[in-house]
């Protein structure tokens, strides 16, 4: 019992290995790797990394440019907004928001769009034409469209954002997770389990659902980017998270009358915004080289 | 040919009539009740409202409204906007070209950069120009683009005074809407300099709008060039002798448009989503803002309406971008429709 549990640990080790070993070539999606994880550190630390609260209005300290421009202080790296709030505090505090509005859209999709994906897939027949037609018709609305409407039917906040953008990425996981299954049923290993008595239930998630696992760790990393750009977006838009809140697409918003005479308020916010999905998508493009079998021999 | 065309539009049928079952729930799960929209504020006499509600047909079973409405629907009746008193159908076709206008030209923006990017970046392979290609994309593909186009502003608008920050054109000129597009239609009047004001306008819009398509043509046009260069009959083409010009437009692109045209029609439903946020930044008077202005104003019957044309609209293109396969690569043709 013993023996065998550790012979699988250590061949998960070994994959984690070969894993590594094609991921740590591509040097960008290093790069993307360490970058992501800093920003989840300051996310983390927010409370403790930020120099002032940020809600905290310095009034004196308004529309201070950031500390390289004339007129800029230390105290205020990146400068203020026109309430006298610190921006670098508020970008910190902002990458929380972000982050967790990203992975709440990521988890609600995938594991949503994962369980409809197999059963579609797996039992076929008329419950799958209404799974997929109810897709279909998802997808044919531009899904910040659809995010935007539903938002307008559940009211503006970030939570309601982030369940609109969750529902438009569904229809994506779906498909995927069911085009896997289809492909995994007729191999022997799932007609041999089946053999020997699996239950559906069992067939579904414990031997097809881990053999379908990469493309869909791949689109959920695409997913968790895009997902922070249409929340930002929808924050822009008045329609996400509310006024005082730091989230980054607010803070673009509520400065928006600024970019004339302080244009940083604008600009730093988006540049968070920018790094943090260009680190995300490094990450996925090096997942998909690594993970893709296809690719490897080339 | 016709076989191809009738299987691709009885798939669209379902999705159609899922479209019309969203946008009519929509209605109906909206918060607030419809009839103190249509009256104001100030409220109605109970008499009043029966009369209100009778009038909409809102007193009917739920099933029953929704037949009606699709009946509405399939007869072009897309309901009235209740802030302007325009029938929803007839705003949506004075403001779609405005629309398809910086759409169209932002596509073929993305297309004349990214289609010869991505071949060089193919051609090259490997090398910093390659990488180099493929960095700019990645970040034009993370781009918030509603940043990208305040950021635009800040630099040319106000800083180098060289783009006007919103519109379509300048308030000196009177144009007669002949097409809706104003590029043709500043060409057909005679007023000088007028066209040079429109696409003054155009061109900021355009290049925010046209900013993530471009790195996605630019990344699909380099893998679908990588894998058609290692084709044999580029090998031969390249044994006999010919210039890589000559492979490139001759041999390579051509079986590479596959994936490029595939791409133009995924990127149809990110165009109309991405004008949302340009037309909303540029004053763009377009659908994307008209749908911003209508979901803010609570003028339901236009973003009911709204959406199901933008998503009729989404269909067509995609199916003329299914014929266009056609046209390129006659067998997928065969193979459907065997």
């Amino acid at each position: 019992m013993s023996n065998s549990s550790t012979s699988s640990r250590s061949a998960l080790s070994q994959q984690w290995q070969e894993f590594w070993f094609y991921y740590s070539t591509n040097k960008t999606a290093v790069a993307g790797l360490i970058f992501l994880f800093a920003v989840v550190f300051m996310a983390i630390f927010a409370d403790i990394i930020s120099p002032h609260e940020p809600a905290e209005q310095y009034r004196q300290f308004a529309k201070l440019p950031p500390a390289w421009m004339d007129g800029g202080q230390m105290q205020f790296f990146l400068g203020t907004d026109y309430a006298g709030r610190d921006m670098w505090s508020r970008i910190i505090h902002g990458s929380r928001l972000s982050l967790i509005a990203g992975s709440i859209v990521v988890i609600l999709s995938l594991s949503i769009g994962v369980l409809l994906g197999l059963i579609s897939g797996y039992i076929g027949g008329w419950l799958e034409a209404l799974i997929m037609r109810v897709m279909d018709t998802i997808m044919a609305v531009p899904g910040l469209l659809l995010a935007l409407v539903l938002v307008a039917v559940l009211g503006p906040g970030l939570l309601n954002a982030m369940i609109a953008i969750a529902i438009t990425y569904t229809p994506s996981f779906v498909r995927l997770t069911r085009a896997s299954t289809l492909a995994e049923m007729n191999r022997d290993y799932v007609v041999a389990s089946k053999m020997t008595g699996a239950s559906p239930i069992r067939l579904m998630f414990v031997s097809i659902l881990p053999n379908c696992m990469a493309p869909i760790i791949v689109q959920g990393t695409l997913s968790f980017s895009t997902a922070i750009l249409d929340t930002a977006a929808l924050g822009f838009l008045g329609m996400g998270a509310q006024a005082p809140t730091p989230e980054w697409g607010t803070l673009i918003a509520e400065n928006r009358d600024l970019i004339l005479n302080a244009p940083w308020t604008v600009t730093f916010p988006g540049i968070a915004i920018l790094l943090a999905v260009l680190a995300i998508n490094l990450v996925g493009d090096g997942l998909r080289d690594a993970l893709d079998p296809k690719l490897k021999r080339s | 040919m016709l076989r191809f065309l009738i299987n691709r539009l009885m798939l669209l049928v379902p999705v159609f009539f899922g479209v019309t079952l969203v946008s009519f729930g929509f209605i109906r799960v909206l918060p607030g009740d419809p009839v103190e929209v249509l009256a104001g504020e100030r409220g109605v006499s109970a008499e009043k409202r029966v009369e209100i509600l009778t009038n909409l047909g809102l007193d009917k079973p739920v099933w029953q409204q929704y037949l009606n409405y699709l009946n509405d629907v399939l007869h072009g009746d897309l309901g009235v906007s209740v802030k302007t008193n325009t029938p929803v159908l007839e705003e949506f076709f004075e403001l779609f070209p405005a629309t398809a206008e910086l759409a169209i030209c932002a596509i073929i923006f993305a297309l004349i950069i990214g289609i010869p990017a991505g071949i060089i970046a193919a051609l090259k392979r490997g090398t910093k120009i390659d990488q180099g290609i493929m960095g700019i994309c990645l970040t034009g593909y993370s781009m918030p683009i509603f940043w990208w186009g305040l950021l635009l502003i800040i630099l040319f608008s106000n800083t180098l005074n060289l783009t006007p920050v919103s519109g379509r054109l300048s308030f000196l000129f009177d144009i007669d809407p002949v097409t809706g597009f104003m590029l043709i239609d500043t060409l057909l009047s005679d007023e000088k300099g007028s066209f040079l004001n429109a696409l003054h306008h155009l061109v900021l819009p355009m290049v925010v709008l046209g900013t993530i398509p471009l790195a996605v043509i630019a990344r699909q046009t380099r893998s679908a060039m990588l894998e058609v260069l290692s084709e044999d009959y580029v090998r031969t083409a390249r044994a006999k002798g010919l210039s890589t010009f000559r492979i490139v437009t001759i041999h390579a692109l051509r079986n590479a448009l596959i994936t490029i045209v595939t791409v133009i029609g995924l990127q149809v439903a990110t165009l109309l989503a991405g004008a949302i946020l340009t037309e909303t930044i540029f004053g763009w008077p377009g659908i994307g803002k008209w749908i911003i202005f209508s979901i803010f104003a609570r003028d339901y019957y236009a973003v009911q309406g709204g959406l199901l044309l933008i998503a009729a609209t989404i269909m067509i293109v995609n199916l003329i971008v299914d014929l266009l396969y056609g046209f390129i690569n006659p067998r997928i043709l065969h193979q459907k429709s065997k």
